[in-house]
Formats: structure tokens, C-alpha cells, sequence
């Protein structure tokens, strides 16, 4: 009997110790604490951006109520449509998307490409410790930076303009050089090197073998970078003056002037919020359509380093 | 093996040195150009700028130490802007990094819709800033927030979150929390690299949940946990943008941290001298607490076989 136990335990311990745990109380307790506490996070989560979406829909009388309603009836569905004709939005919008973060992401997915094989695929002396220093770089606090690279783009004549944010993105980001690198190393070496004894060259091999198998990497780095220009609102608030050239970044907070500054703004609040929800459902679409390769992205990136 | 030949190897391999040499810096160059450029030539010419009065407008003024100086003599809203940070980033990096590792914790169990749950933790972390300003300011306003108005609904006393200079901090850390989802996502992750054997060399020996928590999960995840808290500090000492959309540095300074003071000088007030003075004590501030970090790492932190 004790014989026959002990083998089964060493197999099927973690089995044995589950279908214990099911049986006992305490077991059956932690179950439902740990859902209650899921939920209660899960709420937690979401709430605001609940809050969010509902109050777009309210009118003034909805809005300075006790206690908040939490579903505007009537729902004013018009203010989404009227929130975005207030200001200059579709400019804005085309502004953030063509100028902004189509250009970044192109430049960004190719440059952080090409450095990263130049780290990952060839061999050459001195090539880590540069490596080290671009990882290191990710460290230096933009607040250090930023005013001698005002100074510099305004001796450039680049203020007012997006080129102090787009041509950054093409000269390598290291925070996707890190990543495409650690990705670029799994790729065997083998490939390469029967390219290079059938006399390709290094361009040759990097265009035609590496980046077409780091497909799944460079989606990645696209939508980061896409999003992350999407999103990004100190850069544009720096170099920026000429409102005609706002990304929506900008155009919402200063929609925000209008509710806190000026005051009784009618239809301030549910306009904030209508044109902070236009604002945000792009990134839910995309998020829902390639969550698995977000998280990945970030995880990978995020574990080696 | 002449000797000719061998010298002839040795001669072939510097000659192919030099080849991968010159093509490795080519394809490394649009970084080179970029780190010389925007990141060596800025980091030399504020310090260069520090030294001086500059307003863009009339031409550099040599003052001496005089920036730094005044910073830490005649400069009250620097002292406040530093205990403003500390305070902030004391709180909400190793408060975010621990929320979230406890966060990936629950979800590496057995849960159901595991994907689910993960995602709706994650998606607060990838909303614009200025959303995530917008709709908390809503949320927490003192008169009809969300929280407030039911409060009030209820006939309890509003909680004055951010028009309260005690609380204002407070909230920021909150909120702070409220995004860390990728965090949890990268220890998640981190989680599922732990080798299920030792689990279940644990249960062997006797070990309960807590203890493989404590004797297991925590120390093989460590090195993650400290990339993390330190990136966590670094950015927290950068915080500009939620205080600066949520209460403006306010109330009555009580969120002005550095990051806003230096904006402030730089860009309201022109005063782009003393800015860089100001970015160079940040800056080695978060040095000197980077490496800090790293040289008490050793006693916590447990490198495994993997690295």
C-alpha cells in the first residue's frame, strides 16, 4: 500500500494535491475570492473608460447631477458628430496620421531594422560595446535633452514643423533596435552564410532572407510606433506652435481649455469626452485585432532586457 | 604549415576584420548619426547652456555656477518640485511594480478567460496621456464626478481629490497604477518562465502556496522586477505630462514636480539656461539612483541558470 502510494506521488503529485484542494472548503474559497478580486479589478479597469463613453452622450442637465447617472437617458448621440465639428478635428486628425505617424512608423520600422541586423547578423569589432551604449541610451531622461534639441531645431528652422519628430524616428529608436536584435539573433546563422558563399551581399541578404522571416518583429514595431505617435503629446506640445499643425493630442487638451477656463462652456464636459472617445477608438480596434501581437512585443522586449 | 601560410591566414582574417567592420558601422550608422547628433551633441550643449542666461532671443550670457546657484538658494519652487518627486516617485514605482507583479500573479492562475482579463488590465496602459488627463479629471471632480456625486448621493462627504493639496499626490499615484498593464504583461510572462519543476519539487518537499510564492516565484522573477522598477523610477522622475494636464502643477504646487518646473522655466518664462541646469541635476540625480539600485540589487536579486 505505502509502496504503491509513494510511486504515485512522485508522477501525479500536483494532480493529487488539485483534486484535494477542490474537495476541501478552503479550497473552494480561494476560488471565489480570487474570482470576486478578478472582478473587482476588472471593474476597476474599466470603469473610466465606462464613465467616458457615457458622458459623451450626456447634455449639461445630465452632466452636474447627484448621484451620476450612469446611462444618459435620453442618450444624445448627436454630440459625437457635433463635439468633432467644434474645433478643427478632421485637420487634426489628418495631421496625426499623414504627417506624423505614418512617416514615423515607416521610418522607424526600416532604420530600427537596419541597425539591429547591423548589431544582430554581422560580426565586427567593437560591436557590443556600441550595442550596450544604444541599449544605455534608453536611459537618458528626454527632460535632459530637450532644451539644447530646441535650441538645435530652432537654429534648423524646424520648429513648427513635424520634422523634429519624424526624422528622429528614422535614424534608429533603440528601443526597437533592442527588440528586432534579440529577434534577428534567433534566425540561423546557416541562412546567411549560404547566402554569402552564393556571393550575396550583406544589404542583399538583410532584404531578401532576414526581414522577411522577421515579418511577425516588424509588425510589431510598426504598431508600436504607430501608436505610440498616435499618442504622444510632449513632443508635438514642444515644436508645435502653429495650431493648423496640432496633432489630435493637442487638439483635445485644448479642447479641455475651453471646458476649464472659460467655464460655463455649454456641452463642455460630454464634448471632451465625445471627442476623447473618437480619440481612442482607433486604438481599440487595432488593440482588439492584434492584441496577441502587442503583448508579445512588450513581453519580449521586456523579459530580455 | 610554412610559416608563409600562416602568416598569409593571419593577413586574410585582419583583411576580413575590416570588411565586417566597415559594413557592421555602415548598418549601424543611421543610429551612430542619431547618437551623435540628437543625443551627444545636446547632452555637451546643455551643459554649456547651464552656465549661461539664454532666452532665444538675445545671445548667450556667461554667468558661472551662478544656475545651479540659485537653484538650490533662491529657488523655492525647486525645493518644493524635488519633494514633490520624491514623494511621487517613492510611492509610485515600487507601489505600481508591486500592484502589477501581484496583478500577473492572479492571472497566471487557473483562471477562465485568462486572454480576457489580461487584456482589459493592459488596454489603460496604450490610451493617449491626454485621455487618460481628460477622463480621470471628469472621474474624480470634487462636485460631479463619478465618485464624488455618489458620495454625495449617499449623504457621505466628498473626497476633494485633486483640489486638495494633501490628496492631489495621492491621486497621481493612483491613477499611476491604473496604467501599469504593461507591466503586468511583461510578468506575466516572466511568470510563465519559471520551470514547473521546481513547483513541483516544492510540493515534495512540503511547501504551501505562500511559500512557493516567496521561495520560488519571487526570486527567479527578480531580475525582471528590477528592470522594471528602475525604468518605473526613471520615468516617474520625467513625470510631466498627467500632472501637467490634470492640475497643472497644482493645487498650490503640490504636483509641481521637477519635470513641470523645468518645462516651465524652458518654455514659459524662456529661461533656457537655467532649464538645462535644472535637466543636469535630474539627470544625475536619476544616475546616481540608477546605480544605487543596481549595487543593492545584488543582495535581492537572483540571477538564475537562464542568463
Amino acid at each position: 500500500m505505502t509502496a504503491q502510494r509513494a510511486s504515485y506521488s512522485v508522477t501525479t503529485v500536483s494532480g493529487q494535491a488539485n483534486r484535494l484542494r477542490k474537495l476541501r472548503p478552503s479550497g473552494w474559497i480561494a476560488e471565489i475570492i480570487k474570482y470576486l478580486v478578478l472582478i473587482i479589478l476588472a471593474i476597476s479597469f474599466t470603469l473610466p473608460f465606462f464613465w467616458m463613453v457615457t458622458s459623451a452622450l450626456k447634455d449639461d442637465s445630465q452632466v452636474y447631477t447627484v448621484p451620476p447617472i450612469w446611462i444618459p437617458n435620453p442618450a444624445h448621440w448627436e454630440n459625437f458628430p457635433d463635439a468633432w465639428g467644434s474645433y478643427n478635428f478632421n485637420l487634426y486628425m489628418v495631421n496625426t496620421v499623414f504627417r506624423f505617424a505614418l512617416p514615423a512608423t515607416l521610418g522607424a520600422t526600416l532604420s530600427s531594422a537596419i541597425v539591429a541586423y547591423g548589431f544582430a547578423r554581422l560580426r565586427w569589432p567593437g560591436r557590443d560595446l556600441l550595442f550596450s551604449l544604444c541599449v544605455a541610451t534608453m536611459m537618458i531622461p528626454f527632460a535632459v535633452t530637450m532644451v539644447p534639441l530646441f535650441i538645435t531645431y530652432k537654429n534648423l528652422g524646424w520648429i513648427n514643423s513635424y520634422r523634429p519628430l519624424v526624422v528622429p524616428a528614422f535614424l534608429g529608436s533603440p528601443y526597437f533596435i533592442f527588440m528586432l536584435r534579440q529577434f534577428f539573433r534567433t534566425i540561423p546563422e546557416e541562412l546567411s552564410d549560404a547566402a554569402r558563399i552564393d556571393g550575396a551581399s550583406e544589404f542583399g541578404i538583410m532584404w531578401r532572407i532576414v526581414l522577411p522571416l522577421a515579418k511577425p518583429a516588424l509588425t510589431v514595431v510598426a504598431l508600436l510606433q504607430f501608436m505610440w505617435a498616435w499618442n504622444e503629446y510632449l513632443g508635438p506640445v514642444i515644436y508645435l506652435n502653429e495650431q493648423d499643425l496640432w496633432p489630435i493630442a493637442l487638439g483635445v487638451a485644448y479642447l479641455r481649455e475651453t471646458v476649464y477656463s472659460l467655464g460655463a462652456l455649454e456641452l463642455a464636459y460630454p464634448y471632451l469626452m465625445a471627442v476623447s472617445t473618437i480619440v481612442t477608438l482607433p486604438i481599440v480596434i487595432a488593440f482588439f485585432f492584434t492584441q496577441r501581437a502587442f503583448i508579445e512585443g512588450i513581453s519580449v522586449t521586456g523579459l530580455k532586457g | 604549415m610554412s610559416v608563409s601560410a600562416a602568416g598569409r591566414r593571419g593577413r586574410l582574417r585582419a583583411r576580413a576584420t575590416r570588411r565586417y567592420l566597415f559594413w557592421g558601422l555602415l548598418f549601424v550608422s543611421p543610429w551612430l548619426i542619431s547618437f551623435l547628433v540628437f543625443t551627444v551633441y545636446p547632452l555637451l550643449s546643455s551643459i554649456y547652456y547651464s552656465f549661461h542666461r539664454f532666452d532665444l532671443m538675445r545671445p548667450p550670457v556667461f554667468l558661472g555656477v551662478e544656475n545651479y546657484v540659485r537653484m538650490f538658494t533662491r529657488d523655492p519652487r525647486f525645493g518644493k518640485s524635488v519633494y514633490n518627486t520624491v514623494y511621487y516617485v517613492g510611492l509610485s514605482a515600487p507601489l505600481g511594480v508591486i500592484s502589477a507583479f501581484l496583478m500577473a500573479n492572479l492571472l497566471n492562475t487557473r483562471i477562465a478567460g485568462r486572454p480576457f482579463f489580461r487584456a482589459l488590465f493592459f488596454f489603460p496602459s496604450i490610451v493617449p496621456v491626454v485621455v487618460t488627463a481628460m477622463v480621470w479629471r471628469y472621474l474624480l471632480n470634487v462636485q460631479y464626478g463619478a465618485i464624488n456625486s455618489t458620495l454625495q448621493g449617499l449623504g457621505l462627504p466628498v473626497i476633494p481629490f485633486l483640489s486638495n493639496p494633501q490628496l492631489a499626490k495621492p491621486s497621481l499615484i493612483l491613477i499611476h497604477m491604473w496604467v501599469q498593464g504593461n507591466q503586468v504583461v511583461i510578468y506575466l510572462a516572466s511568470l510563465q518562465d519559471v520551470p514547473r519543476s521546481l513547483y513541483e519539487a516544492a510540493t515534495v518537499d512540503g511547501a504551501n502556496a505562500w511559500q512557493k510564492f516567496w521561495n520560488v516565484t519571487v526570486p527567479l522573477c527578480t531580475p525582471v522586477i528590477l528592470f522594471n522598477l528602475i525604468m518605473s523610477f526613471i520615468g516617474g522622475v520625467q513625470s510631466f505630462v498627467l500632472p501637467w494636464l490634470l492640475t497643472d502643477g497644482g493645487p498650490n504646487q503640490a504636483t509641481e514636480f521637477l519635470a513641470v518646473h523645468l518645462y516651465r522655466n524652458a518654455f514659459e518664462w524662456l529661461h533656457m539656461g537655467y532649464a538645462s541646469a535644472l535637466a543636469w541635476v535630474m539627470f544625475i540625480a536619476i544616475v546616481v539612483l540608477t546605480v544605487v539600485l543596481f549595487k543593492t540589487s545584488a543582495r535581492w536579486v537572483y540571477y538564475g541558470s537562464g542568463e
